[in-house]
């Protein structure tokens, strides 16, 4: 349904999961709406469209960014990662699997954009970021712990109607640990994946 | 193939053990495919265009310079549009809403009223067509304000009688060693899940059929059939999976403007809400504006009692948000009076929004109820306490259960409640006034015919098919858990499908029945499943199929009072220079019947008592006077509670067993939130000795309760609930 390139469209290459998409594109579609209504990842959701409930989280060279406030053209040449690339095959991510277990969620609408950013968030608190709720800020106080409520705090973009909050913090919190377990395991695997 | 006899293996065992939803892998892989989500071959795209005047009528809808844009396809109004059947009772009892009947005539009766669909190849086009599209009014001049005293309010039914009236009230009054009189007010509230409305509308093979997101899909097919004119058995409504409801998800213009551009078309046609649409579109809790006046003797022991709650509507449907209802369950008196009244404004219509009725109602009487202790000396749970009702208050029907005691002592003895000091203003840590707080809880627990399918298959496996909805409740699975236990199998030799009117009717995923409507409608199909497959152990390559229907069993239900109760505790934390309020812990403990999934019903009452506080600290969305609209119609404007906002929460829940119900269930989906804001309110007056009387409890208003010499008697500056 495209139109062929012009001055209001563009072909261009999306590197999604780790596999790039071709397409021509409205210079107006954001990422959000190239990913459900032209490459059918219907896995990002589309809460508000306009950058206030989360839903559409997913992570652009790992950081986390909400897809509906992104044009499609300008995510060219970044590593996109959505929900639909989290897991390893059937082994869901240890976020996906806490949030399974522990009821993080209800209706399961935000549940996409709560786990792109949960893995976020224990990446940014690994690599020592603070939270407004983080005591010492200072340069060498190092990650604080990821208690209740600095996961509360950064998770905080992300909105739940269904009220799952408790157990969202929970997930998080279980996931996180698992993943500070593995941490130094995953970096030799991707180490030797990069030598190699 | 032959199985063993299923009774053989006497399998009774998973309703109460927790379970993970049978769905959740779909749900955390992003595989679960919600109403937007289905892909179709040559699907076009509907945009609403909505008034940008709050009551007229429409001048001229200029299509031409629309149509001439890329990708537009057509362009519907009430020019064009087919008339609609409108003049029908709905599966619910009521008549729909005209806002869902949409483009039927060139009125205005509100801000945000859809005027147009444009329907277009891609949703940018359609879109941008849209906001191109100029419609042009003759303004009328509008009232959006509700008052307590506006001169157009009236008594209105719903679903329950009007006003109740027992006893002298003004001579029990006068009689009363103590008495309260207070009002309160409560703004208007958005549902606000997450995934907007969407539908798409298709015509295969002669049938109409909608894919849509929605709490009922038989309900639905009811509805567009008889709107449309059509046979029932020609239209399929179907609805897998939904991004929250709350009671917003019934018949609304998305889907009826989708058929008729389908119909128009001749080919698929999705119709999504945009956040801002959803504002005027989809329904809303109104706003009330509520009076108690309750007398007591010293001890506390009610004479008089009296609630008013009033709330808007809009001049094209009454819908009632009837907040007195909740004192004809909880608390007698020898004087007894309760009204429900409405009244009609020209803004859009309200409707049904998790516990209507209770979630406001119970914020007064609650908060009042503390007044009354606070008044006597008397603590507020013993207060409650000598106040229970032995029989309905006002139908003095016998209560099926009423373990609302039980809820209090249990929630006292967790929360700590007695080491507490009475004394409001005196606990402080830090920049903080602390402060405890409590209040009761109830809801009915009803059910509604449904009808189910029970098929023992072939492969020893077994399938059920009902017309149920899981909205996020955990419905599919609960319903997996009943239906293992009644066919005496595990869990996981069962696969409930639901979510389809070919189905068969059922009841919605509503009124906290669903879960209990459509498990015993699975209880008694695979009841008889398994009768005839003890009689007949060979199974034929189609199955055996049962399907049930409970429209006679519930219709012979004895007239009881049937209500789930609760007793909230809050603790709170408030900074009087600043006026933040901070809730720490919250604890609900709740008598609802038999609770079929832990997990999940947990999740649930933590999820309503979180709506708690966010209806008493939070929600408030604000109409301006002078236009008629909102401000901000976004979730930037309209705050919902966050993250950071909500504190860990404990749900729990005391026996308790309807012995009507095969399955002794009653419903938990709204429950958690009756109460809840009252005990924030209750907690923060413990902190500060400022009774806070309208919702929500911002910041502002508590600043200007510490600056007020006598803040508790003070009226809102700010009017309350509709007019900022």
């Amino acid at each position: 349904m495209a139109p062929a390139t012009s001055s209001t469209s563009s072909a261009i290459t999306l590197n999604i999961n780790g596999e790039k998409h071709q397409l021509t594109i409205d210079h107006r579609t954001t990422l959000l709406d190239a990913l459900r209504e032209r490459l059918d990842l219907t896995g990002t959701k589309k809460g508000c469209d306009q950058g206030q409930c989360g839903a559409c989280t997913v992570l652009v060279d790992s950081r986390r960014v909400v897809s509906c406030l992104n044009l499609a053209v300008a995510a060219e040449g970044r590593e996109i990662t959505t929900i639909e690339g989290m897991a390893e095959g059937d082994e869901l991510h240890p976020v996906q699997q806490a949030f399974l277990d522990l009821d993080g969620y209800q209706c399961g609408y935000c549940t996409p954009g709560q786990i792109c950013s949960a893995v976020a968030v224990i990446e940014e608190h690994a690599a020592g970021w603070p939270s407004a709720v983080t005591d010492d800020v200072g340069p060498e106080a190092g990650p604080p712990p990821l208690t209740p409520d600095e996961i509360r705090e950064r998770m905080s973009g992300n909105l739940c109607r269904c009220g799952a909050y408790v157990s969202i913090v929970q997930a998080v919190s279980r996931a996180a640990g698992a993943y500070e377990a593995t941490r130094d395991e995953r970096r030799t695997a991707a180490a030797k994946e990069a030598a190699a | 193939m032959t199985i063993t006899s299923p009774g053989a293996a006497a399998l009774r065992g998973a309703v109460g053990v927790a379970h993970t939803r049978v769905e959740g892998r779909d749900k955390v892989t992003g595989a679960a495919r919600y109403a937007g989500e289905i892909p179709f071959a040559e699907l076009a795209h509907g945009w609403l265009a909505l008034s940008t005047v709050t009551r007229g009528r429409i001048r001229s809808v200029e299509t031409a310079a629309v149509l001439d844009m890329p990708g537009v396809l057509t362009v519907l109004h009430h020019g064009n549009a087919p008339r609609l059947n409108t003049d029908y009772i709905g599966m619910l009892g009521v008549p729909p809403d005209p806002t869902a009947a949409v483009f039927q005539n060139d009125r205005v009766p509100y801000a945000g009223w859809p005027v147009a669909l444009v329907v277009a190849e891609t949703p940018e086009q359609a879109r941008e067509a849209a906001e191109a599209l100029v419609v042009t009014y003759d303004e009328e001049p509008h009232d959006t304000a509700l008052v307590a005293d506006h001169p157009g309010a009236y008594p209105a039914e719903g679903h329950m009688p009007a006003e109740t009236e027992k006893g002298d009230l003004e001579g029990q009054l006068a009689a009363s060693a103590v008495v309260v009189d207070a009002r309160y007010t409560t703004p208007e509230q958005q549902h606000s899940m997450i995934e907007p409305h969407a539908a798409t509308a298709l015509w295969d093979g002669g049938r109409l059929e909608v894919v849509d997101s929605n709490q009922g899909t038989t309900w639905i097919q009811g509805e567009l059939a008889k709107m449309f004119s059509l046979d029932e058995s020609s239209v399929r409504v179907r609805s897998e999976h939904i991004g929250g409801g709350f009671g917003s998800k019934g018949l609304r213009a998305h889907q009826v403007s989708a058929v008729m551009a389908a119909t128009a078309l001749q080919r698929p046609v999705r119709v999504v809400m945009t956040r801002r649409q959803m504002f005027s579109l989809a329904g809303y809790r109104s706003p009330t504006t509520q009076r108690v006046r309750l007398g007591a003797d010293l001890d506390g022991r009610l004479r008089a009692l009296e609630h008013h709650s009033l709330n808007q509507t809009s001049t094209v449907y009454e819908f009632i948000e009837p907040g007195a209802g909740v004192a004809r369950v909880m608390y007698d008196a020898d004087a007894h009076r309760t009204a429900n009244h409405v009244v009609r404004l020209d803004v859009p219509s309200p409707t049904w929004m998790r516990a209507p009725g209770e979630a406001p109602g119970s914020f007064a009487i609650e908060s009042a109820l503390d007044e009354l202790a606070e008044r006597c000396g008397v603590d507020p749970i013993e207060l409650r306490l000598r106040n229970e009702p032995e029989t309905g208050p006002v139908s003095g029907l016998p209560f099926s259960s009423r373990n609302l005691p039980a809820c209090f002592r249990e929630g006292a003895r967790r929360f700590g409640w007695a080491d507490r000091d009475p004394r409001p203003g005196v606990r402080r840590d830090g920049r903080w006034l602390l402060g405890t707080g409590t209040a009761a809880a109830s809801f009915g627990a009803g059910a509604g015919p449904s009808t189910a399918k029970v098929t023992a298959e072939a492969d020893g496996s077994f399938s059920v098919r009902i017309a149920a909805a899981d909205i996020g409740t955990g419905a599919r699975t609960a319903l997996t858990l009943i239906a293992a236990d009644a066919l005496e199998t595990t869990p996981d030799r069962v696969r409930v499908r639901i979510g389809d009117s070919d189905f068969g009717p059922a009841m919605i995923a509503g009124g906290s029945m669903g879960t209990r409507s459509w498990a015993w409608a699975i209880t008694a199909a695979a009841g008889e499943l398994r009768e005839r497959l003890a009689l007949t152990p060979d199974i034929p390559p189609e199955g055996i199929t049962v399907r049930s229907d409970t429209t006679e069993a519930i219709r012979a239900l004895a007239r009881k009072e049937r209500h789930s109760f609760g007793a909230q505790f809050a603790e709170v934390a408030v900074d009087t220079a600043t006026g933040e309020i901070r809730v720490r812990r919250m604890l609900g403990i709740f008598a609802a019947g038999r609770i079929v999934n832990p997990l999940t019903a947990r999740n649930q009452l933590v999820g309503g008592m979180t709506w708690g506080i966010s209806m008493a600290l939070h929600e408030e969305a604000v109409r301006d006077r002078e236009t008629g609209r909102h401000y901000s119609p976004d979730l930037a404007g309209y705050h919902v509670a966050t993250n950071a906002d909500v504190p860990d929460i404990e749900a729990d829940w005391v026996d308790d067993h309807d012995p009507d119900d095969p399955v002794g269930i009653k419903g938990v989906g709204e429950i958690g939130i009756v109460g809840a804001a009252a005990a924030v309110a209750n907690a923060v007056w413990h902190a500060t000795g400022v009774r806070h009387r309208n919702l929500p409890i911002r910041p502002d208003r508590v600043l200007t309760a510490a600056s007020t010499p006598d803040p508790a008697e003070a009226a809102p500056s700010d009017g309350g609930a509709a007019d900022a």
